[in-house]
Formats: structure tokens, sequence, C-alpha cells
């Protein structure tokens, strides 16, 4: 007979997941992944000034922060039809590529490390062979024996007070937990290194955007203009501050990130659990040219079913029988709850029949989320690092392939080995390298295009609302470090009249539909061992390896009873 | 275990290895961020010496993590030695190593030990519409953990708008019925630290405050610390002698603009907002929205995103003794420049020498 396991708060993530599984002995038989926050900023944007949108839905989450704005800007400029300057093409890319760093990064020792890394096996750890250990993979220079000596140190010290803070009461000795001292003790070195590292790439928004987290833009471009000939805007010197954090970040990502995610997916590498749904969706992002032309797009976009790399969808956001919402299993009402809606005729009227606060039990034969189950042509999908990367590796984007070949060549693992919990992990180490790589390309971009003498930044033809029509509607879309994220505005009278976005953890965390399919999340785990039922360490690394996003999934809230909008042709 | 039985951040130095120099350094540097007198000094080596890490509870609530975003950014304290040195964070869902249950009883153990002992501070609203089923922790609505987690809190700190004013889901028509934190705690101090989020230096300024003098920061009349939300960022901000001199952006990216003009006729709030951005500054100390080209959002201000459209400018400047519409300044700006910009920067001299007379004016709807 099979246990009921209830994790609540899932911790090391953003916003709040609650995660209930069967256990039968130490195998998982059945889960449920529940979002068990809701806050409506759909509802709270209409009637607003469309330019005012981007910093509302921002808000939607601080983790991702400049995505969701980049969104909405790029719907509202659909909608209104505004093109954007060169130069803010490229700065939105800078910025996105950094947010990718950022968020990549302290998802893998921050959020995610802890999962891999035991913090007490590091103080066991000969610093010397620990430097060693370091030597033998990277040349980053902080590995000498005294630095991990004090790295322990400081550690010994913090555990001996017995005031364990934020590792207090974990899971430290672990069955699961495979690497040895030394690479324990790296681990933990990296992780305060990394947390160093963090505040500094984010100094790219800074400048860009005059604060992170929640930094500023302007639809129709951005609001900070370029003058090489003056000292309180964009000049040489704070161009020169965005190359030295890109440096930096290339150096810490060679030199930090990379060796380590090789060396520590060397010691999980016969542990291919957790592959889940199997298929995969990008939108697309980081268009090299301008949004309207995806041939051009550093991020490919697709759909990839049942792990066949040999077939690649084509994926349409605007066809109303491609992305469909169904809420047979979330705390929300249709007329009719049986069929599914495309965003464009979303309905969204929280209707919460879950059990009363406080509860013990969530039931995944009734609604249980406020995550709503979106599905592609009527199949669950998996968004993310691992989609982008199976889309251009299918596609053939010699960079990406050329980057998991060398990866799965050195830990000598098959291309099917990417199917799971590690190959997740993985893919989000090489899509860091590769926006490493193409932050720095953004910028060449940039100073070249400035030095032939275009400065402009921000297209003001439509920033008048008399300059718009009547009517008007767009969609926005991106590749967020956590997947594929669209927005559908409509605008009338000069305010925004619909709001709608289906963000990638509403995909991955999906509850299951009507016909039963699990998301994401709920797939992943079927496979995923628990080798002591009240210790969930196993379950923590296969859902952190989708960097669980919470407030972003579960904030879908707008008018009932909005006619169907129209799809314009673009 | 007591609090009182516990080492000092001293002790802990010197556990560590820190030297007295570095142990005095790093002393100095606190008291300098914390804006005080060099006489101050002593008390701070003191306080370090004698006082131990304080068990801090760190609670996610309704919200979007920015915060404890903005908190990982902090450049002085570093944040990896706040926790590891100064403080012990024994709850932060974001942070901590254990989940579930294990993280619960993490929480009801510093609870119980600490009891009228530890820091609770609080990211997010509390969602109180429909019985409180919009958002649940671990099965429980967000007011039950908050009031839980406060009982025996000697302090509660709102960290960023979402405790203090409810924030983006607070808007109209708020569909979650979301509160702030000063709402549901009444029988305790609530040092509010809005903003969306805050600079990462004023809230572990805040903390590092009750460290080094015991004591919570002496406050304004909307409970914040005075330290940081003194001053509007009018008062201060880098772009201040073009609005004296009338000299106004009037599109993104136009010559103004190029030349770092004063955003008042892009919508800027900085006339109405009290926040350290423009002396602080964002990621350590490197810009601010202003300084990026954009106008504040005044983010740090009760209800900010229902008082829009945000590229819409200010009916008036409180608090300036210019006596002339701005409007009016721009157009004399664009005629006789030279003139206009001496005559306000005597008009500037005058403001700077009334402001403390001038500070509370009732003209100021905002108040600090």
């Amino acid at each position: 007979m099979a246990k009921r396991i209830v994790i609540d708060p899932i911790t090391r993530i953003e916003g709040h997941l609650r995660i209930e599984v069967n256990l039968d002995g130490t195998k998982i038989t059945d889960a449920l992944s529940s979002g068990t926050i809701f806050r409506g900023i759909e509802k709270i944007v209409v009637n607003r000034d469309p330019r005012d949108v981007w910093a509302f839905v921002q808000r939607i989450c601080g983790v991702c922060t400049h995505i969701h704005a980049l969104t909405s800007l790029r719907a509202v400029e659909d909608a209104l039809s505004i093109k954007i300057p060169k130069n803010a093409n490229l700065i939105r890319n800078i910025m996105t590529a950094a947010l990718h760093l950022h968020d990549h990064i302290v998802h893998f020792y921050h959020l995610h490390g802890f999962d891999w890394i035991d913090v007490v096996s590091a103080l066991k750890a000969d610093p010397a062979q620990t430097s060693a250990l370091a030597a033998s993979i990277s040349n980053w220079p902080l590995s000498s024996p005294g630095y991990f000596k004090d790295v322990q140190q400081k550690i010994k010290t913090f555990v001996e007070s017995g005031q364990l803070g934020i590792f207090a009461n974990a899971y430290w000795g672990h069955p699961a937990y495979k690497l040895p001292p030394e690479a324990n003790l790296m681990g933990v070195a990296h992780y305060l290194q990394a947390l160093e590292w963090q505040k500094e790439i984010v100094k790219i928004h800074t400048i860009f955007g005059g604060k992170n987290p929640h930094p500023n833009y302007a639809v129709g471009g951005m609001a900070c203009a370029i003058n090489l000939n003056d000292n309180d805007v964009i000049n040489m010197e704070r161009l020169n501050l965005v190359k030295s954090k890109i440096d930096e970040a290339r150096t810490f990502v060679d030199q930090v990130l990379m060796p380590d995610i090789l060396a520590i997916a060397g010691f999980y590498k016969n542990e291919l659990w957790g592959g889940g749904v199997s298929n995969y969706l990008a939108y697309g992002g980081l268009p090299a040219t301008d949004i309207n032309d995806p041939d051009h797009f550093l991020f490919p976009r697709g759909v990839i079913l049942n792990r066949d790399l040999s077939k690649v969808y084509d994926v349409d956001l605007k066809d109303p029988n491609q992305i469909q919402e169904f809420v047979s299993h979330s705390w929300y009402k249709y007329d009719d709850k049986t069929i599914g809606l495309h965003p464009w005729n979303g309905e969204t009227n929280p209707s919460y029949d879950g059990p009363k606060p406080p509860y013990a039990n969530l039931d995944e034969n009734k609604s249980y989320s406020w995550i709503k189950a979106p599905r592609w042509k009527g199949q669950a999908m998996e968004v993310g690092p691992l989609a982008r990367f199976v889309i251009g590796y299918a596609k053939g984007n010699q960079e990406m392939k050329g980057l998991v070949d060398e990866a799965l060549r050195k830990l000598d693992l098959p291309i099917s080995a990417l199917f799971s919990t590690l190959g997740r992990t993985l893919a989000r180490a090489l899509e860091s390298k590769y926006c490493v790589d193409h932050l720095a390309g953004f910028y060449n971009e940039l100073i070249a295009n400035i030095k032939a003498g275009d400065s402009v930044t921000f297209n003001s033809e439509k920033w008048e609302p008399q300059t718009w029509p009547k009517e008007a509607q767009g969609i926005g879309f991106s590749e967020a470090p956590r997947g594929a994220l669209g927005h559908w505005v409509r605008i009338k009278d000069g305010k925004v009249s619909n709001y709608q976005a289906v963000v990638p953890t509403t995909w991955n965390a999906s509850p299951r539909d009507l016909k039963g399919q699990k998301g994401a999340y709920e797939a992943s785990l079927l496979d995923t061992p628990m080798a002591i039922e009240n210790q969930p360490l196993e379950i923590l690394r296969t859902i952190h390896s989708f960097d669980p996003c919470l407030a972003c999934s579960t904030h879908i809230l707008n008018k009932n009873g909005q006619e169907m909008l129209r799809v314009r042709s673009r | 275990m007591s609090l009182e039985e516990k080492e000092s951040y001293y002790q802990w130095a010197l556990k560590k290895g820190i030297s007295r120099r570095n142990f005095l350094k790093f002393c100095t540097a606190m008291g300098a961020m914390l804006g005080l007198e060099a006489s101050a000094l002593p008390k701070i080596v003191n306080a370090m010496e004698t006082k131990p890490r304080i068990p801090v509870i760190y609670l996610n609530l309704q919200e979007c993590t920015c915060c404890s975003e903005s908190f990982i950014r902090s450049g002085h304290p570093l944040v990896a030695d706040l926790i590891l040195n100064m403080i012990s964070l024994d709850y932060m869902e974001v942070l901590q190593a254990a989940a579930g249950d294990q993280a619960e009883a993490a929480k009801q153990k510093t609870m119980k030990d600490f009891f009228g002992k530890y820091l609770l501070v609080v990211e997010g609203s509390v969602a109180t519409g429909d019985g409180g089923v919009y958002c649940t922790i671990g099965g429980k609505t967000t007011q039950s953990v908050l009031e839980e987690a406060a009982e025996g809190a000697l302090a509660v700190v709102a960290y960023g708008s979402c405790a203090v004013n409810a924030c983006v889901q607070g808007s109209a028509p708020n569909p979650t019925n979301a509160v702030p934190v000063k709402e549901i705690i009444t029988n305790k101090p609530v040092i509010n630290v809005p903003g969306c989020p805050p600079i990462a230096e004023v809230i572990t300024g805040t903390i590092v405050y009750y460290l080094t003098f015991g004591t919570l920061p002496e406050l304004t009349n909307q409970g914040r610390p005075k330290a940081f939300y003194q001053h509007r960022i009018h008062d201060n901000c880098n772009r201040r002698a073009f609005f004296d001199a009338g000299q106004f952006v009037e599109s993104f990216d136009d010559e103004g603009a190029k030349q770092g003009w004063c955003l008042y006729k892009m919508g800027c709030k900085g006339p109405t907002t009290y926040n350290a951005c423009a002396i602080t500054q964002w990621n350590d100390g490197l810009s601010y929205p202003i300084k990026s080209g954009h106008p504040c959002l005044g983010c740090s201000e009760d209800h900010f995103f229902d008082k829009g459209p945000f590229y819409t400018h200010l009916a008036d400047v409180p608090n300036h003794v210019i006596g002339k519409n701005p409007d009016q300044i721009g157009l004399i700006g664009l005629g006789v420049a030279g003139a206009a910009a001496g005559a306000h920067a005597l008009a500037t001299a005058a403001g700077k020498a009334g402001k403390t007379s001038t500070h509370n004016s009732p003209k100021d709807k905002s108040g600090n």
C-alpha cells in the first residue's frame, strides 16, 4: 500500500509549490504538483495605460526580472506596430542574456546546489586534495590548499556553533549524495564565490535600466540615451563597465561553472531518471535582427514530440488550435470545463473548491492547483533550457549541437541521457555558455553600430495615444530562463482591455488535464526513486532541475465573458 | 539555549581568524554606511564584540521574490558575511537547504528556543480574500503563518512594498484582498522598509543597525528607518540642477535626454518619493532609474501603481519654493536658458536653506 508524502513548502524556488507523492517502498507511484499562490495581475492591468503595463507585469516575477517586462513591451509594440531601433534590440538582448546567466548560475549553486553537494561531507575533505582536484579541471585562481582550508574552517566554525541557519535540519549524509568530500568542499567554495559573482553580472541591468531587480524600460525602445560626449548618460565609462562584467562572466562560466557541472555530472551520470513528459516546446527568442524575423532567433522555435529528434514541428502562437489552457483540475471555472481555450479567448475566474486551510492533503481527482493546464495540440509539454537545446540540436544549430556533443563525449553518455533530471541541469549550464558567448557578440554589435553613427535607442513615433488605432491586439513572446513565455494584449481606446500571460512554469508545473495527462513535474517524479521517506532529497533534485518559478505561473485572471479576439496575421 | 550564552560577533571573528584590525575596519565601514559620526565608532565596536548572532526568520508570503533577490545583492555587508557570521538565518524558503516538514521544524525550533528574541523579516503581502485561499504555505494561510511567527518575534521588519502596502497585487481592484503586514501585526513594532524592491544595502543596513546598537532604528512618521527614507529622491537627484534650470527631457532619447536633463516632464515621481536611490544608489552605488534615463516610478510610496499613468507628470512639486510652475520654467528655459538658470540657482539655495522648515509642509501629501 502506497504511502502519501507531502512536501510543502518546496524550498529553494521562487514562490509557493506543494508536491504530494504516493510512495510504495522506494518507488513513487503517483505525483501531484500544486501552485498555492495567486495574485491576479492580469485583472489589475485592465484599463491601464499600455505604456505602463511592463512595470506591472514585471512584478509577476522578481527572479526572472526583465523577461516579463520585455515580453510585455513586445506585446504592446506588436499591437501598435512599433518598430524598435537596432540599438534597443541589442540592449534588450544584452539584458536578456545577462538575465539568463544570472538566473542559471544562481539556480545551479544556490537553489539546486544542495541537491548535489553535501555541505557536511565537505568538512571531511583534504584541502590539498581539493586543490589538486580543482587544478585538474580548471585554471580558476581561487583554488590553493590554503583557500580551501579557509573555506572549510569557515563552515566548520559555523556548524560547530550549533546555529545552523540555512543548513539546519537538511539531508546531509543522505545516500543519494554521491560526491567525495573534496568535490563537496569545492562545491561549497563555489557556492560562496557564485554568491559574490551574481551581484556583479546584474550591473549590466543597472547601467541600462537603473536598478536590479526590476530595471526600467520604455515602449518603443529603451529610456537610456547614448551620448559618447556626455557624462550622465550611456557613455564610454558605462559601456566599459558592461564590457568588464561580460568578461568576468565569461571567465566565471568557463573556469567555474562548466568544469563544476561536468565534474558533478560525472558522479551522477548513472542516475538518469526524471525524464517526464518527453515533449518539448520553445517559442524562440534572442532575435539577432528583429522579433518578427524568427529565422534569425538565437533560441530556435519548435516542438519535439516523444523525444523524436528527427522531426521538429512548427509553433504558431496565434493558431487557436495549438496553445490551449484547460482547467479541469485547477481552481477556476469555465462555462465548459471539458474544453481548452486559446489565450486570446481565455477565461479565468477563480473558483476555489479545495480544502479549507489548514489542510493536510489535496486530491488529484478534484481541482488541486492555482495553475492551469496549458497544452500544445492537446499534449503536455516541457519548456526551458533542455527544450531549447533539444530543439536547437534537432534543427541543426551547430553551436548548440557542438556544446551538447562535447559535454556528452566528456561524460561518455549517449544523447538519450539528456532526457533526465541530470540532462535538464546540464542543458542549463550549456545554455549559460551559449549566452555568455552571445552576450559578447551583442556588445560588439552595439559598439559597431554606435561607431557607425547610430546612437538611437527609442522610437517616439507612436508614443502619444492619439497615434494609436481605436482597437489593437498584439502578442509578445520570449524565451525566459525557465522556458517559453507569451503575453497576449488587447488595447481599446488607449487602454488595456485584456491581458493574458502563459508562462514557463505554467507549462512545467501544470496539473492533470481532462484526459488525465500529467504535467512535466508530475510526470518526471514517476521514475524518481526515494531512498528515505522523510527525506525528500531526490524529489527536490528532480523538481529543482526545472527551476520552478511559482509566482510566474499562478497569476492569471481576466474578466469573464469577453468576446473572442480576432487573430491578426502579421 | 538562550541568546546570552551565544558568542558575540567579535568572538566569532576571532575564531574565524579575523584580525582586530580587520574587525575594526568592518565596524568603521558599517558606521559610514549608517551615516554615523566617527565618535559613534566605539559604540559599534562594543556592540559587535558583545552581541551574539541573532536568529532571523524570513517569510516569503504573497510576492514576486524581488526582495529576496535584492537581499542577496548586498555589497556591504556581503550577504554571505551576513548569513554566516552576523545573523542566524534559521528560516528563509529561498535559500534554506531543508524543505517541507524539515523546514517547518527548523522554524518551529527557533520560534520556541528564542521566543521573544528573534527578528522576523517579512517579504510579501497577506492574502486575506476568501478565507486566505489565494496563498498557502504548508497548507496554512499566509495570515496564520505570519501571526504564528510574529508572536515570539522581538520586532517585525516589513521588507519591500508588498509587505508595506501590498504593492502590485494590492492595486485596484485588489482581487485577492492583499493587505500589508502592519494591518495584521498591531501589537509590536513593525519597521517598514518599502521599495519594489528596496535597495539591498537598505535591508541589510536595517538589520545590522539593530545588531549593532541593540535598538531599532529611528523611524519616520510612516514607520520607515530615517537612515534611508528621510529625504526625497528629488532632494539629492544628480539631475536636480537641470530641474532648477528649467531644462527638461520632453521625449526619451531627445536632445535633452542625451544630455542628462531632468525627467520631471516624463512623469518622474522623485519629487514625492522618499528613498535612498539618489544617495546610496543601486547595485554597489552604480546607478538608479533617473541616472539611467527613466523617470522614478515612486516605488517606495504607498499604492504607487495606482498613482499613474507613470508618464504623466506630477501636478505640482511639493516643497519647492521657486514659486513657478515647471511647465512655465521649461518655456523660459528654452528661450533664455542662461537667465533662467541663474534665477533658479538662487531659488535652489533658498530652497535648501529653508528645507527643514518646509519639509513637513501640509502641501506634501506623501509625507515621509
